[in-house]
């Protein structure tokens, strides 16, 4: 089974904070990480090679940094990886991203899942992903919670739903997101480690694959940041003055009535 | 559109590097100088005190006649032919949009057996909806509801499409911008016109909530955005208001659905009602154990509220996912949200800000929940929330 597994560098934005002077992000010191969703998408595609044998490919699009992100997932037990690094892939919202990561993978061959992380923690979008299937023409199925089996033709997942989880078969190939509760993502092992360190990772750039460029980069991007601001806060709210945690309660409680809430 | 750097302008302040949200800028040579990781946001234009960055207007290769594309869409997710409150609250909003572009407002409603929701679509605030019924519908799959809204969309061309951002609306959404070639804006927490253009200005939280972007999607129609559910109300309903019902033939085969939904494991009812809750308790790793979650689960009770949990909850194995409240969980709007043992990282707040009253129970009393809550108490949540239950349950029986 061949599994190729889309991964993105995020900065650790439970570490960003904004300076309250200047009312912007403090990136210093920020680690750069695997997209931690992705690293779920990993480990899944790790388990179905248990399970059925075959190739788990890594493949991730950004600037050469992002080496050490593929690097960690190499370590974790993938067998190949691949950037698509490249000036013109530079400013992409999610659709020209995924129209890069359609170009990679098409380049590919033969992929039977497509394994993403339900959504990276800097954009917060979810749209990669369904996008990247659109491209493809595949069957797409996200917030996958648990993968139950796998064969030729159908694959069968239970997909995270607002009252509960679908259970879902689906036509191979297709392509999934995932979210964390589907497994615990493995640490690397020193051998892996080793081992991945020693491996080559690929670089293509706009000119390795077949793609329309007009729909790479800035250019091909409909949507555009026209402003970036910080969230407004709201005002300090009511402190309950008390000398006993059953005065406090006792005080919340008259207050909430007298603005109806009980 | 890319942004410049004028290398004869550049002072070499360095103020534009400190204010670039996606670490972009790097000095070299003692000018700034813009990397690939730029996406053209703007914010060192604004930050720049001597006015060295620009905009550079490129060509776009777009056939798109933008001036065909009319009129705000709605989309009416439902489940089993109940609409969900999404549907209404962004009809609401759409309302607004649409009275200021001085264009119509539709709503899409799909599924087996929904023209009973025709009324209360209208009465919400549409002035056309159009309808496709079959049993192609009556599940929720991404092929047959992508192939319908993409027909919609090529046949009737609005220049706006408004969705929920919720499981099923973020499956939709882009799929049906990926067929269609057109920008999406996820996750939205506010709408407006930008008023330089005349777009539809989509804000929403990036970063883990940290910062704002607001953004537009100048070449691209239909403009498209998911909108995250409980951000905004719902109008009252006008049952006197009617309007146009365009009923449109499926043109979805059943060969062209590539899913099959086998069985729907429902989970319990209190986490089916947190999105929809008027109260809401939510415990966090100030319970210190999983056992105590049970006093949550009570407060809940008594004051008929549902239950959530944080981000910390759920990562320790405490509370299933559904009950996840934040960023990377769900939005939630409630009359009244209790936060308790919650520190308020602003991945959480992200999740619960647009709840009308909060009220935050924590021991530290510097924790940032402090800042957003309407009524705080400092204290131990395992003696306060006792107290609160006894107390609140005899207001109840006296009342």
């Amino acid at each position: 089974m061949d599994i190729v597994v889309c991964v993105k560098q995020v900065p650790d934005t439970t570490e960003v904070r904004i300076d309250p002077e200047t009312n912007t992000l403090i990136r210093q010191g920020v680690p750069s990480i695997v997209n931690p969703f992705d690293k779920n998408a990993v480990e899944a595609a790790l388990q179905l090679r248990e399970k059925y044998g075959g190739k788990v490919t890594i493949l991730s699009m950004g600037p050469l940094q992002s080496k050490e992100a593929l690097k960690e997932c190499l370590a974790m037990g993938a067998d190949e990886a691949v950037l698509l690094s490249d000036r013109a892939f530079g400013g992409s919202d999610t659709l020209a991203t995924s129209h890069a990561l359609a170009a990679g993978l098409r380049k590919m061959g033969k992929v039977d899942i497509i394994l993403c992380g339900k959504q990276a923690i800097d954009g917060d979008t979810a749209q990669v992903g369904p996008e990247i299937a659109e491209h493809l023409g595949i069957t797409q199925v996200t917030y996958v919670s648990k993968i139950n089996t796998v064969d030729e033709q159908v694959i069968r997942v239970e997909r995270e739903h607002e009252e509960g989880y679908e259970v879902i078969e689906a036509q191979m190939p297709v392509l999934l997101t995932v979210v964390k509760s589907i497994n615990e993502p493995r640490y690397p092992t020193v051998k892996g480690t080793m081992k991945a360190n020693r491996k080559e990772i690929p670089v293509w750039t706009v000119d390795d694959v077949e793609v329309d460029r007009d729909a790479l980069g800035l250019k091909g991007s409909p949507t555009q940041v026209r402003r970036i601001f910080t969230p407004e806060r709201r005002v300090q709210g009511e402190m309950m003055q008390a000398d006993t945690a059953r005065e406090a309660a006792a005080l919340l409680v008259k207050r909430l009535v007298e603005v109806k809430i009980i | 559109m890319a942004v410049k750097v004028n290398p004869e302008e550049c002072i070499g302040c360095t103020a534009c590097v400190g204010a670039c949200p996606f670490g972009a800028i790097v000095m070299e040579d003692g000018k700034a100088l813009i990397t690939d990781a730029c996406t053209a946001c703007g914010a060192c234009i604004d930050i720049c005190p001597v006015g060295a960055i620009h905009r550079e207007v490129e060509e776009k290769n777009v056939s798109m006649n933008k001036d065909e594309f009319k009129g705000v869409w709605v989309y009416i997710e439902q489940v089993d032919g109940h609409a969900r409150n999404v549907g209404y609250e962004l009809l609401n909003e759409g309302r607004k949009l649409a009275d200021a572009m001085g264009q119509e407002l539709a709503g899409i409603l799909i599924g087996d057996n929904v023209d009973q929701l025709t009324k209360e679509v209208f009465a919400r605030g549409a002035d056309k909806i159009y309808l496709v019924e079959g049993k192609e519908f009556s599940h929720y799959s991404t092929d047959a509801y992508t192939i319908t809204l993409t027909d919609l969309i090529h046949t009737y061309k609005p220049a706006v499409i408004l969705m929920g951002a919720t499981n099923d609306g973020r499956d939709l959404g882009p799929r049906v911008a990926g067929r269609v070639g057109t920008g999406l804006t996820a996750d939205c927490t506010n709408l407006g016109i930008d008023p330089a253009t005349g777009l539809v200005a989509w804000t929403r939280p990036a970063f883990g909530g940290n910062i704002m972007a607001t953004i537009l999607c100048p070449d691209h129609r239909p403009q498209m955005g998911t909108i995250r559910p409980n951000v905004f109300k719902r109008s009252a309903p006008d049952y006197s208001r009617t309007g146009e019902i365009v009923k449109v033939a499926s043109k979805v085969k059943m060969t062209d659905i590539r899913t099959k939904l086998l069985e729907i494991i429902r989970e319990g009812v209190a986490s089916a009602n947190l999105e929809e809750a008027e109260i809401i308790v939510s415990g966090g790793r100030g319970l210190t154990k999983p056992e105590s979650f049970a006093l949550i689960e009570e407060l809940a009770d008594v004051l008929g509220g549902a239950v959530g949990a944080s981000r910390a909850v759920v990562d320790a194995g405490w509370k299933p996912a559904l009950y996840q409240v934040g960023q990377t969980g769900k939005t939630v709007g409630p009359k009244v949200y209790f936060a308790c043992g919650i520190s308020g990282a602003i991945q959480h707040v992200a999740g619960m800000s647009s709840s009308d009253i909060v009220i935050a129970i924590n021991k530290d009393p510097d924790a940032p929940i402090f800042k957003i809550a309407n009524y705080g108490i400092v204290g131990d949540v395992m003696e306060v929330i006792p107290a609160l239950i006894d107390e609140i349950k005899k207001v109840k029986t006296a009342g």
